[in-house]
């Protein structure tokens, strides 16, 4: 279901480079890299550990000889023990929150810096921007790159920004409204509440002109990119990225829409069991792990990203060689064990998209009252929805039931609750709460 | 003939009533009756008023989610048989029923039975044609002030 079709536009002419010629250019890359980080006192250590030096680098399955790096690594070396240039060398320092306490800091070089721009810059083309576009950024600018990566990217395409950042819904509705943007950079659940806040002031979200949404920062679902985009009349293209590999940019859609095309000439790919770190076969649901390729500041070595996502090489009527990656299907830390099944809150968001007009305001409790996990699904009742009808409204809640028990494989417990009653988040959505941690059963 | 009713959704937890009661009183509302269908995990509060549109606006400022669907009232005398007497001419005709509640103005011997019927309009048609007295809004909330 599209509104509009739209040209497919290329922004860089290595997007469509022949596999043959990519592979030797990262293999080329790959050997750079390891010797810019020989220094880097983790990486130093590792490779004296296992005997690898840049020459031992003589294929691509060589990749599989070097080490992971994991978020606690780069605490360990907190703040910028990763550094692979003087600090001179420094133009910028981001950082990703940690659910605990300090945040992990990356670092970025004037070329760096330019070579983030020009990946935001080529997933942006490929949704469908373009130079005479007005953008609204919902994103904060910050220590989180989501702002700055799209900013850069969206100047580097030669469009206009509102550099509006997070928070004040009304504010940003009244700006749209205004100065009519045709392009909305932001999480995709923060585009949902300005359709809330839209139609609470009697004003249809269709009306506002936005054509194209560029969405990060959490995971979403398809189902409820077709909610937004019924919404708002809009089309919506995903993308990905994290601090620590470079930011947005890390991959994006393209007019095709049938995964993420990873920028692989700039970073090499895995997709690994997370428990064996065994690479999965293609296709199947596996942690994302990343390799920079050309970053001078804070190159990375097999970065694990914690995503879940599979991913697929066929090839793209876009004409892009890479290979794309599907949406983050959850996390590998937020994956919630139940009753032995592995759960992902994504899943539960899906179900609840699919029985139609749930909004998708809800919370997941998870708990051991006894001997068993129990998930609660507490979900925000709609205006649209209610029924003076017991049979109704009993009807809806079994329905919810039915739809969570069919992708997740689990019974739950569904709680109708009342409208705005849940905490709205502005950035990454947290919309679990597992009470077995606080009781430490878990 | 049609009577407008409130419906209000309601969380199962202590005190969840004490919110539209509060709004009600405190915008000088007047309910001339309430009944509650309740499960274990939610229930609906039922509401007729007079001034149901204001209520509307009050229930909903408070957060709350309101809708409005239309009930027929029936007046019946309060003593045994009377609801069965009606309840009987709505199953011959085949009425659907979707729920119902009653209530009496106290100190008068007739009761008022609220009915949500699937079609209110052919469900009017029949009952008085079967003489059941259907009681209209002008009535009914003047009957209240008495
Ligand atoms: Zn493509």
């Amino acid at each position: 279901m599209t509104p509009f079709a739209f040209e497919n536009r290329i922004w860089d002419r290595a997007e469509t480079t022949p596999r043959d010629r990519l592979m030797a250019l990262q293999l080329q890359r790959l050997r750079r890299t390891v010797a810019r980080v020989a220094e880097v006192p983790y990486y130093k250590e590792a490779f004296a550990r296992s005997g690898i030096t840049p020459r031992k680098i003589k294929s691509l399955d060589d990749l599989r000889r070097l080490p992971f790096t994991t978020k606690d690594d780069l605490r360990r070396y907190y703040p910028l023990g990763f550094l692979a240039v003087p600090t001179e060398k420094i133009v910028r320092i981001h950082g990703s929150s940690g659910t605990t306490g300090r945040p992990t800091f990356v670092a970025y070089t004037a070329r760096d810096r330019d070579t983030w721009a020009n990946l935001c810059a080529r997933f942006l083309v490929a949704g469908g921007l373009r130079p005479e576009h007005l953008v609204q950024i919902t994103f904060g600018y910050g220590l989180f790159t989501g702002g700055f990566g799209l900013h850069y990217g969206i100047e580097k395409v030669g469009a206009a920004i509102i550099p509006a950042a997070a928070g004040n819904t009304p504010r940003h509705l009244m700006l749209i409204q205004d100065l009519k943007p045709q392009v909305l950079v932001g999480t995709p659940s923060y585009s949902l509440q300005i359709a809330e806040v839209a139609r609470a002031q009697g004003i249809d979200p269709r009306s506002l002109g936005l054509k194209f949404a560029h969405f990060g920062g959490e995971p979403w679902t398809e189902d409820m990119r077709v909610e937004i985009e019924r919404e708002f009349g809009l089309l919506a293209f995903n993308n990905y990225g994290l601090s620590e590999v470079i930011g947005p940019g890390v991959s994006g859609e393209c007019v095709a829409r049938r995964g993420m095309h990873i920028q692989e000439d700039h970073f090499l790919v895995e997709c690994v069991n997370p428990d064996t770190l065994e690479p999965v076969p293609e296709g199947e649901n596996g942690e994302l792990v990343f390799t920079s390729l050309t970053k001078e500041a804070f190159p990375i070595i097999r970065y694990r990203t914690r995503d879940i996502a599979s991913l697929d090489s066929s090839p793209c009527p876009c004409r892009r060689t890479t290979v794309r990656m599907s949406r983050v299907v959850g996390r590998t830390d937020d994956m919630l064990i139940v009753r032995g099944v592995n759960v992902f809150p994504s899943q539960i968001e899906e179900a609840l998209l699919r029985v139609e007009g749930t909004a998708p305001h809800y919370l997941i409790e998870v708990d051991r009252p006894g001997a068993m996990d129990m998930i609660t699904v507490k979900v925000e009742m709609r205006a649209q929805d209610f029924s003076d009808e017991m049979r109704v409204m009993e009807a809806l809640r079994e329905r919810i039931d039915r739809e969570i028990q069919s992708i997740t494989g689990i019974r739950v417990n569904v709680e109708l609750i009342m409208p705005q009653t849940l905490k709205r988040s502005i950035g990454k959505a947290n919309r679990v709460i597992d009470h077995r941690r606080e009781k430490g059963l878990i | 003939m049609k009577i407008k009713q409130l419906s209000v959704f309601l969380e199962n937890k202590p005190g969840r009533l004490s919110v539209p009661c509060k709004a009600l009183s405190k915008a000088g509302i007047n309910i001339l009756t309430l009944s509650l269908a309740d499960t274990r995990q939610f229930g609906i509060l039922r509401l007729v008023l007079k001034d149901w549109q204001q209520a509307k606006q009050v229930l909903e400022g408070a957060g709350l989610v309101v809708n409005v669907t239309e009930v027929v009232a029936i007046e019946v005398a309060d003593r045994p048989g009377g609801l069965a007497e009606v309840l009987e001419v709505i199953e011959q005709a085949g009425i659907n029923l979707e729920y119902m509640y009653a209530f009496t103005f106290g100190s008068e011997d007739k009761a008022v039975l609220v009915f949500r019927f699937e079609d209110p309009d052919a469900a009017i048609k029949v009952l008085q044609s079967k003489g059941v007295n259907v009681v209209g809004s002008v009535e009914l909330f003047d009957r209240a002030k008495h």
